[in-house]
């Protein structure tokens, strides 16, 4: 039974979507669009089993790359407006409105 | 027996050269000493771009390959060429104004302010990771439309936008503006992504492959239980696409964005990303999503209302230039989102293509254009972006100010300028197609650029018709990278709105085989 494994997936996904909409942090914000990310790689790899091929698999470790990348550019961004700011809530960071 | 894979390596040239020159020119920051590096990276960054659009002129002579490269991963067909050679030549002009050393901090590891920032500045510090950092977002730009199947069209994605979070961040002016851009653009895209991501993870549930060419024959079969997997998957993907060519409602970031990044990167974003999202946002929906085209449409056709209304209605509450520039960029992405939907029989579908392909041109050389008018325009503190300290500049020095109206002018669409033509081309094929409610939303598109055209004229008249102030802003002296810009932005601007008729024959042939399929 794969179904298990979307749901679960479906609900990581949501998950992380609500924690980048309600959290203030931004560190905690992107930790919420990681694992978005890997919820999505529980989806690939399930539909991967579930069609029988391993593409899936492959694309799994296509997204940990490019996750790992992003976490790279995120955090050096994160930590420059922290230095400036001593802060990493993203409601300080509200210059630009309107 | 594994048999190894073909790669057109002829096919791929442009994209390897623009990539190969780019790592090349992260070796030249680790190596090359400080006072060298710009030397090295400027004409690098310019030839390289110059050898990719050679090539893909010299592929274009010899013939467009009907079948994708690179295991179907990659299509290099009619449209991706053309859209190829526009964004080499966006880029060209935007790297030209990138090599503005007063664009860019020093040393973005400094606080604002601080001692160390000085030090910096004193010694004359400066970031030339710019030039293989841009170079690395145009590799992205062009894979993003040429993908073929959406795991490159992911990576691609990343590939695209990783580098322009970092070059957001950079400005050497209004530092915090700078920053926050940098990280609203960041966490809202890597956000928006995750859509992407997981509308790929639901598409490849339905047809158990991210192949476009396999997603399309799945959708012709069609039958299973599986139709709430592709309505998600569809949905999702287009989230994320969508988010990149700042389609409301979620445009939410654009003005943010362009108005905290420097100047030449807002330029290079609101051409080049703007013409890569579409021609990634074509490919999607009308390859691998073109059977299903009666799920698709009344969502694309609400998003395509909503976004030239709020792009038109709140630009004219605007105060700032670049946020203004902005908002206007979303309206325009309203008015080619009509053309998307113009999808009919093959004839249709090359008419409607051809007319995107020109208001992409049209409106990325303006754009541009605009924002190069922008970065002359001087503060005490940075470019003077407050629309009142525009105001009388049109007697202080009434040519700059004459160019902005006339860019201004091609934006809302005046018959002479190459906006007219770009406007006229994609409404025309959504009129062709003969249906009630995509003329109705012609009718709205007309009606909202007429809405857009009284922020541009408030803007022109203000320029003209108010007294400038005695401390107003200094026009600095163009270097001859920008009055290039300027120029080059000027007159392809009045050549296609004079005679459009020669890049229109180029748009229709690069439209004609359509995508490959």
């Amino acid at each position: 039974m794969t179904t298990h494994y979307l749901v679960l997936s479906a609900l990581l996904f949501a998950i992380g979507g609500i924690g980048v909409l309600v959290r203030r942090n931004a560190i905690v914000v992107f930790m919420c669009v990681e694992l978005m990310l890997n919820a999505c790689n529980l989806a690939f790899v399930t539909f991967a089993r579930q069609n029988g091929n391993i593409d899936g698999q492959v694309i799994a470790f296509f997204v940990m790359i490019v996750a790992a990348a992003e976490v790279v550019i995120g955090l050096a961004i994160i930590v420059t407006i922290f230095r400036t700011r001593r802060s990493a809530s993203v409601d300080d960071a509200s210059l630009l409105k309107y | 027996m594994i048999t190894a894979p073909t790669i057109e390596y002829f096919a791929l040239a442009p994209l390897l050269i623009i990539f190969g020159a780019a790592i090349i020119g992260v070796l030249v920051e680790a190596f090359a000493p400080r006072y060298l590096r710009r030397a090295v990276h400027v004409p690098l960054t310019l030839l390289s771009l110059v050898g990719a659009f050679a090539l893909v002129i010299l592929q274009t002579v010899r013939g467009v390959p009907t079948t994708p490269a690179a295991m179907g991963s990659v299509a290099v067909d009619g449209p991706t060429l053309f859209i190829w050679g526009t964004i080499l030549v966006l880029s060209f002009v935007s790297v030209l104004l990138i090599n503005d050393e007063e664009q860019f901090v020093p040393s973005a590891a400094a606080v604002p302010g601080s001692a160390e920032e000085e030090k910096a500045i004193t010694e004359g510090a400066a970031h030339t990771e710019v030039y293989p950092l841009a170079l690395f977002a145009i590799g992205g730009m062009l894979l993003f439309p040429a993908s073929n199947d959406l795991l490159i069209m992911f990576v691609a994605l990343e590939v695209m936008s990783l580098p322009l979070y970092l070059l957001c961040g950079l400005a050497r002016r209004r530092r915090l503006l700078s920053q926050e851009a940098s990280v609203k653009y960041f966490l809202l895209g890597a956000f928006s992504s995750a859509f992407f991501l997981y509308g790929t993870a639901l598409l490849y549930g339905f047809a158990g492959t991210v192949d476009l060419l396999g997603i399309r024959e799945r959708l012709a079969v069609g039958g299973g239980g599986t139709e709430t997997l592709l309505l998600v998957g569809t949905a999702m993907l287009g989230v994320g696409l969508l988010f990149k060519i700042g389609a409301a409602p979620f445009q939410a970031w654009k003005p943010d964005v362009y108005q905290g990044a420097p100047t030449p990167i807002t330029a290079l974003m609101a051409s080049g990303t703007l013409v890569a999202a579409f021609g990634a946002v074509l490919r999607v929906f009308w390859v691998a999503l073109g059977n299903d085209s009666w799920n698709w449409e009344p969502i694309m056709w609400g998003v395509a209302a909503l976004t030239m209304v709020a792009g038109s209605i709140l630009a004219i509450t605007q105060t700032d230039i670049k946020r203004m520039l902005a908002y206007s960029s979303i309206a325009h992405a309203g008015f080619l989102l009509v053309g998307v939907m113009a999808v009919g029989e093959r004839g249709q579908n090359a008419l409607a293509l051809s007319g995107l392909l020109f208001y992409l041109v049209t409106y990325g050389i303006t754009t541009v254009g605009a924002f190069a008018i922008v970065t002359l325009v001087r503060d005490p503190g940075g470019e003077a972006w407050h629309l009142s300290r525009w105001a009388g500049l049109g007697k202080r020095s009434p040519k700059l100010a004459g160019l902005f109206a006339f860019f201004l002018l091609a934006f809302a669409g005046i018959p002479l300028t190459s906006g007219f033509f770009g406007k006229y081309a994609v409404f025309r094929s959504a009129v062709a197609l003969g249906e009630a409610w995509l003329t109705g939303l012609v009718v709205l598109a007309v009606v909202a650029s007429a809405a857009a055209a009284f922020f541009y004229v408030r803007v022109i008249v203000l320029m003209f018709f108010s007294d400038p102030s005695a401390d107003g802003p200094t026009v600095v002296t163009p270097s001859w990278a920008t009055s290039t810009v300027v120029g080059f932005s000027a007159f392809a601007t009045v050549a296609l709105g004079v005679f459009p008729q020669p890049v229109l024959d180029l748009a229709e042939k690069a439209a004609k085989s359509l995508f490959v399929q």
